[in-house]
């Protein structure tokens, strides 16, 4: 069970008060009149499917419904980083690697 | 190596003597240095397309990489099911094609995987799913898939232990697959690996690929925890991990890794004797030859390469099942797993070549691979050897995502992710 504390409304959601919005930072070409075929499909459909540590968004859509951001490991769920849709991931990987 | 068919003279012979006879139907073989084709991934659909490569295309010099041991990943942890109820006839048309090759698996190789054809029924729970319900009828049969509807009272026949009336979800109809209906999962695995080994394929198990030796666009060699194996060309058919794969080699997929769960109650006697969806509670049901429920869950929300699932999709699956059929809250849970699958935006499999040359693909089955693991073999099989997709794969290319040609079974015959 997946359990988030919402960083805007700051209480402990659980996995049926949240919606997964799938991988964090996808940013839509700039100009779309003159991105590529392929830019175009990196945006639409390729995504980082690491098996490891993953940038992820989720709505706390039963509570404030507020839009958040999510580093979590894909195999022990361990979450590293809940952050506001405006704040920028930390690189905290060589630091804390070890410890996870 | 001997031949060990399960004959009647083989079981009675074997019997007799205290069963000591029995020889391991495949064999263990170390590594060459280098092969014809490797495969990477040694489920139904990896040992399935080395079955193909050697019986349609003629080429036996194949390895079979599996990291654990054959058949131990999502070919043995799944809910059996196989149908073809797909809505676009080029999915229908691959779907159906797997099913006719599991009807015909026994006479081809030998080996008993148990196919029971009991029937595949779709419930719905209100009118407008029932409207959809003849939508869905109706291309179904157009594309040549045999289907009906069942109206409550015909439900009630066929499936006794069914509460249609039930106040939380009420069954007003279903449509029937009877072409559809469960597998014994392993012995198809099996099957293909024993047929595979008798034509001179290795299939060397507890083998994991660590990376690959490149020459320009072209795999040359892949690295392993048993050593360094040469190839001419690489099928890779690895599931939830295709995108592990697909990083190694320096490529991109639309693929996201979702943990899938299904559980198992204790055996009862025979209650429920079609195999059953109702995609509106989220449960597949049906129950084993020895006598199991078997209870099919919607994905845990997440991407997830952590082979276990949360608590609320197995509480979510039982009081559907239970809703259905009351009887079924007297049974307990017996075993319970999670399977990591490989979900694609638009529901359909990915199929054949890939940025990299002489390396193909088989994805993006998501919840569905077991049900297509003959075609999903043949049509990897036909891209290797021939470097073109499969007629049936034609519409089921990566470069489908580029081209903004989706197949988009999602939205079409509504399928569950």
């Amino acid at each position: 069970m997946i359990l988030l504390r919402c960083p805007y409304c700051r209480e402990m959601r659980s996995e049926a008060e949240l919606t997964w919005g799938g991988e964090a930072g996808i940013m839509r070409p700039a100009d779309p009149a003159i991105a590529s075929d392929t830019e175009w499909t990196e945006y639409l459909f390729m995504r980082t499917n690491t098996k490891g540590w993953l940038q992820e968004q989720w709505c706390c859509s039963a509570g404030c419904g507020q839009w958040f951001k999510v580093e979590r490991h894909t195999v022990s769920h361990q979450i590293r980083q809940i952050l506001r849709f405006d704040e920028a991931f930390s690189d905290v990987t060589i630091a804390q690697e070890g410890a996870a | 190596m001997g031949w060990q068919d399960y004959s009647l003279l083989s079981l009675a012979r074997q019997g007799l003597s205290g069963n000591r006879g029995w020889k391991q139907a495949w064999r263990s073989p170390a590594p060459k240095k280098k092969y014809q084709v490797v495969i990477i991934g040694g489920g139904g659909h990896g040992l399935a397309t080395a079955w193909y490569l050697a019986r349609e295309h003629g080429i036996r010099d194949i390895a079979v990489l599996e990291k654990g041991w054959i058949g131990g990943g999502n070919t043995g942890r799944n809910t059996t099911n196989v149908r073809s109820d797909y809505m676009f006839s080029e999915s229908a048309a691959m779907y159906d094609k797997a099913l006719k090759l599991y009807e015909d698996f026994a006479r081809e190789l030998n080996f008993n995987i148990m196919l029971s054809q009991r029937g595949w029924v779709t419930l719905f729970h209100d009118q407008h799913q029932m409207e959809s319900a003849r939508h869905k009828l109706n291309w179904m049969r157009c594309n040549g898939i045999d289907a009906e509807i069942l109206d409550r009272a015909a439900l009630a026949k066929l499936i006794p232990g069914l509460r249609a009336d039930n106040p939380r979800w009420p069954v007003l109809g279903a449509v029937l697959q009877q072409r559809g209906g469960t597998i014994r999962h392993d012995a198809v695995a099996w099957g293909y690996a024993r047929g595979a080994d008798r034509m001179g394929i290795d299939i060397i198990q507890n083998c994991e690929v660590k990376g690959f030796t490149r020459e320009g666009d072209r795999i040359t060699a892949i690295d392993t925890s048993r050593g360094t194996i040469g190839c001419d060309s690489v099928g890779v058919a690895v599931a939830g991990h295709s995108s592990v794969i697909a990083d190694m080699a320096g490529f991109r997929l639309p693929v996201t890794s979702r943990c899938l769960q299904a559980m198992v109650s204790e055996p009862i006697r025979p209650i429920l004797d079609v195999a059953m969806i109702s995609p509106a509670t989220g449960v597949y049901l049906n129950q084993t030859q020895k006598g199991e429920l078997v209870m099919g869950a919607m994905l845990d929300p997440g991407q997830s390469y952590g082979q276990r699932g949360g608590p609320r999709t197995v509480q979510k699956v039982v009081e559907a099942a239970v809703e259905l059929f009351p009887a079924f809250g007297q049974a307990r849970l017996m075993r319970h797993w999670g399977g990591i699958v490989d979900i694609v935006p638009d529901s359909s499999p990915i199929i054949g070549a890939t940025p990299v040359s002489n390396l193909y693909i088989n994805c993006g089955w998501g919840t569905g691979g077991f049900k297509a693991i003959p075609v999903g073999g043949l049509m990897l099989a036909h891209a290797i050897a021939t470097n073109r997709p499969h007629p049936l794969a034609e519409k089921f290319g990566l470069d489908r995502f580029r081209d903004n040609r989706l197949v988009d079974e999602g939205a079409a015959s509504g399928i569950a992710h």
